[in-house]
């Protein structure tokens, strides 16, 4: 029986259909279905990591212990895991262990372009790259296969155009494997230097022998048409030409690293001319042109954005280019806070302070945005509290006075803690604002660990953020409602003016997560002076007329935050 | 081979959409792709969805490109503009006749296009409609997607009966007979 399932679900079937027993993650578009959809599986063991690097741990020490486990995150959130995992690849696994991690070319909701598969050959980890989410599905059953035959955790890497589609699934029953024995093995698992070097050797043999076997796999097949053109290609980039050459010969790699060099070799003698089209960096061509095998593609393509079947055409078959997807004399449409969001009322009061902002990743990086464009760095997970740190120690307590670093209670927890933990070993007289909404919010509302709720919403143990700032040495920990702009200007300035280090936790659930009064603001034209004060806040629902400003009332929530900013008291709650 | 693309504002229930439509395609025997947008649009930015089925080829790409879309379901005038390029020739826009201004317009940077319908109707054949309100007649507003289904169901081969199947297969039983009846308002508009 067929199903229409998007790519996430499909890998998260793949996990149950493998017998997978534990699985851990930390949200990230557009990798975050797999664990929310794992969670419906009773048999499985599902939880949020507080970040990637947790979550990888978790399954290497699921894997050893003899379950078949599971870790899944955004391409970004590899390098957070980077550390655990570069090792795991030399301790081996014991029962399967597999990363999913989810690449997002063209940046729908990434803040770089960066290619798993160059990260799965520095770590010595096979990496699969399936085209649909069949192969979605499948390619996990394969990848529990490869990860126990081979003692290795293994990438099946996605894209975000693999992760987000919906395509028909065969679907199969849950085989559960036997627990493995669990065998203490010091030199397999103690990653001392004496042990390493002896498994860096077991390591590169078994590369050496998945490199060969690749060239038999199932999942790298040439699909022959005619031989002029050869193109090699995988994942979403083989969807892509298969409509664009539609007569041209295709080495399909199903299984980009280790790459099959015998295979690929039979294949470009039986072509007259070998492309190579893959999203992203030129991975394959590199390597292809190392083996001293003519072939181009990335010197028409590029590497930044997406591979479309008109590209291709365009720069492979001479086709006429044409032009961009939108129309692009209007208007554009960029995300906004919504409507009620909390984070509105912070960054309005920051933006009236003149502070210099290091902001974090989150639905708040939307403050960067005009009217507010209240934000003047960010980078990844956490950077928000380095940064502002780092300022202060270049620029001296001064600057200090001038900057504050802002980051979400889900941020804070992934890589904010570290940072704070230095501020504070380090003298700084900073200041840390903790925007707490009590969710993950921009990849859809998932649990943290400072929300007490778990995976699936039930009640657990939650981090009391301010006894934790207190025991790491901070010394003014408040509390502020973001929607009373006048206390919450009041507490950053003193904080921000305070000679010690200072935590504002600026606090409101999301508007998308509480009950709204919906009861339109109400706004009184003759009171309205067009003064453009409520405008400051870029709230969706005011909009800006001839003689003043209208409330749309589709938009507004009635969360009344802008009645504050009116002196004329044109704006009025509702009744 | 039918290539449909469906555009809104984050947060209009474009997603539902495309639920309803890949369902119904499959139940009856087409391949299907849908391709769907998530993460940091959804927060009230443009959004696109397309679903592509067919039963004589094969489909690949999950994307609908330039000069593909046999019908294009726009939830938002503005966006029925920023998604003409999709068009084929003889196709077919259905527009949901509701303006939602982006930021720029709101903050006096930009200005809203007057003459957003007329230069759609110019460029390709439409049908435009109130869904919202129509909606709002069944008895909630955000039905407007299924209307808009609806009026999408005379354009592809499938039973009403069928297509009320799909319906029932993706809305909560708890919203059903609002979506179903209008469905009806859409398919007899």
């Amino acid at each position: 029986m067929k199903q229409l399932m998007l790519g996430n679900e499909a890998i998260a079937r793949g996990a149950w259909e493998a017998g997978v027993r534990v699985s851990s993650a930390y949200p990230g578009t557009p990798s975050t279905e797999i664990n929310e959809n794992i969670a419906n599986y009773k048999e499985i063991y599902s939880e949020w990591a507080p970040n990637e690097k947790v979550a990888v741990e978790v399954a290497l020490g699921a894997a050893v212990s003899g379950a078949r486990s599971m870790a899944c995150m955004k391409h970004v959130g590899l390098n957070v895991a980077a550390d655990p995992f570069f090792t795991a690849t030399y301790t081996g696994v014991n029962a399967g262990m597999v990363v999913i991690v989810a690449d997002d070319p063209g940046m729908h909701s990434s803040q770089n372009e960066q290619d798993t598969r160059l990260l799965a050959r520095a770590s010595h980890a096979p990496c699969l790259d399936p085209s649909n989410s069949q192969e979605c599905k499948d390619f996990m059953k394969l990848a529990y296969e490869i990860s126990e035959e081979y003692d290795t955790p293994v990438i099946v890497r996605l894209t975000t155009r693999i992760a987000h589609a919906r395509t028909l699934v065969e679907v199969g029953e849950r085989v559960l494997p036997e627990l493995k024995e669990y065998k203490k093995d010091i030199k397999k698992y103690v990653s001392m230097p004496a042990n390493m070097i002896g498994r860096h050797k077991v390591v590169e043999a078994r590369e050496l022998r998945l490199g060969e076997d690749a060239n038999t796999l199932s999942v790298n097949r040439i699909e022959w048409a005619d031989r002029k053109v050869g193109v090699v290609t995988s994942g979403a980039a083989y969807n892509y030409v298969k409509e664009a050459m539609p007569n041209a010969s295709v080495l399909k790699l199903g299984l980009a690293y280790p790459m099959p060099r015998k295979l690929i070799e039979e294949f470009a003698a039986g072509v007259e001319t070998l492309y190579v089209i893959e999203d992203m960096e030129p991975f394959y061509e590199d390597t292809i042109k190392a083996w001293g095998i003519p072939c181009s593609g990335k010197d028409k393509t590029g590497v930044q954005g997406e591979l479309f079947m008109h590209k291709i055409e365009e720069k492979f078959m001479d086709a006429e280019p044409v032009g961009p997807m939108n129309t692009t004399d209007i208007p554009n449409r960029p995300p906004v806070l919504c409507p009620g969001c909390p984070h509105r009322g912070l960054y309005y009061v920051l933006g009236k302070l003149k502070l210099t902002v290091c902001s974090d990743i989150g639905c708040y990086t939307l403050g960067a945005l005009p009217p507010l464009s209240g934000v003047d760095t960010c980078v990844c997970m956490g950077a928000s509290i380095g940064m502002a740190h780092g300022m202060e120690k270049a620029r001296g307590a001064e600057q200090a006075k001038r900057t504050v670093a802002v980051l979400g209670d889900s941020t804070f927890c992934h890589s904010g803690m570290t940072g704070l933990l230095n501020m504070a070993y380090n003298r700084s007289v900073g200041t840390v604002i903790i925007a707490d909404n009590s969710i993950t919010g921009m990849t859809g509302h998932q649990n943290n660990p400072a929300n007490g709720k778990d995976i699936h919403g039930d009640p657990t143990t939650a981090l009391d953020i301010v006894k934790l700032c207190e025991a790491m040495g901070v010394a003014s920990v408040r509390i502020v409602d973001p929607f009373d702009l006048k206390e919450t200007e009041k507490v950053i300035k003193e904080e921000v003016a305070r000679d010690g280090l200072s935590v504002v936790i600026s606090r409101r659930p999301c508007a998308l997560i509480i009950k709204q009064t919906n009861k339109p603001v109400v706004n009184d034209p003759d009171k309205c002076v067009g003064c453009g004060m409520c405008l400051k806040v870029g709230c969706p629902a005011i909009i800006k007329t001839e003689t003043g400003v209208r409330i749309d009332p589709t938009q507004c929530v009635g969360c009344g935050m802008c009645t504050q900013l009116c002196h004329f008291g044109a704006l009025k709650a509702a009744e | 081979m039918f290539n449909i693309v469906i555009v809104g504002v984050g947060g209009q229930g474009t997603l539902l959409a495309s639920k309803i439509l890949g369902v119904l395609a499959m139940n009856n025997g087409y391949d299907v792709r849908v391709s769907e947008v998530h993460g940091m649009s959804q927060r009230g930015g443009s959004v696109v969805t397309y679903v592509r089925i067919s039963n004589d080829q094969p489909i690949y790409s999950s994307i609908v490109e330039q000069g593909q879309a046999d019908v294009v379901l726009a939830f938002e005038n503005l966006e029925a503009v920023r998604a003409l390029p999709y068009m084929k020739k003889e196709g077919t826009m259905i527009i949901n006749t509701q303006e939602i201004l982006p930021m720029p317009v709101i903050t006096g940077a930009a200005q809203y296009p007057a003459n957003c319908l007329e230069r759609t109707r110019d460029a390709v054949k439409t049908v435009e409609l109130n869904a919202v309100e129509i909606a709002h007649e069944c008895g909630t507003y955000k039905a407007a997607n299924v209307v808009l289904m609806g009026v999408l169901a005379k354009s592809l081969p499938f039973s009403e009966e069928e297509w009320k199947k799909a319906i029932t297969a993706c809305v909560k039983p708890k919203f059903l007979d609002v979506n179903l009846m209008a469905f009806d308002r859409g398919y007899n508009y």
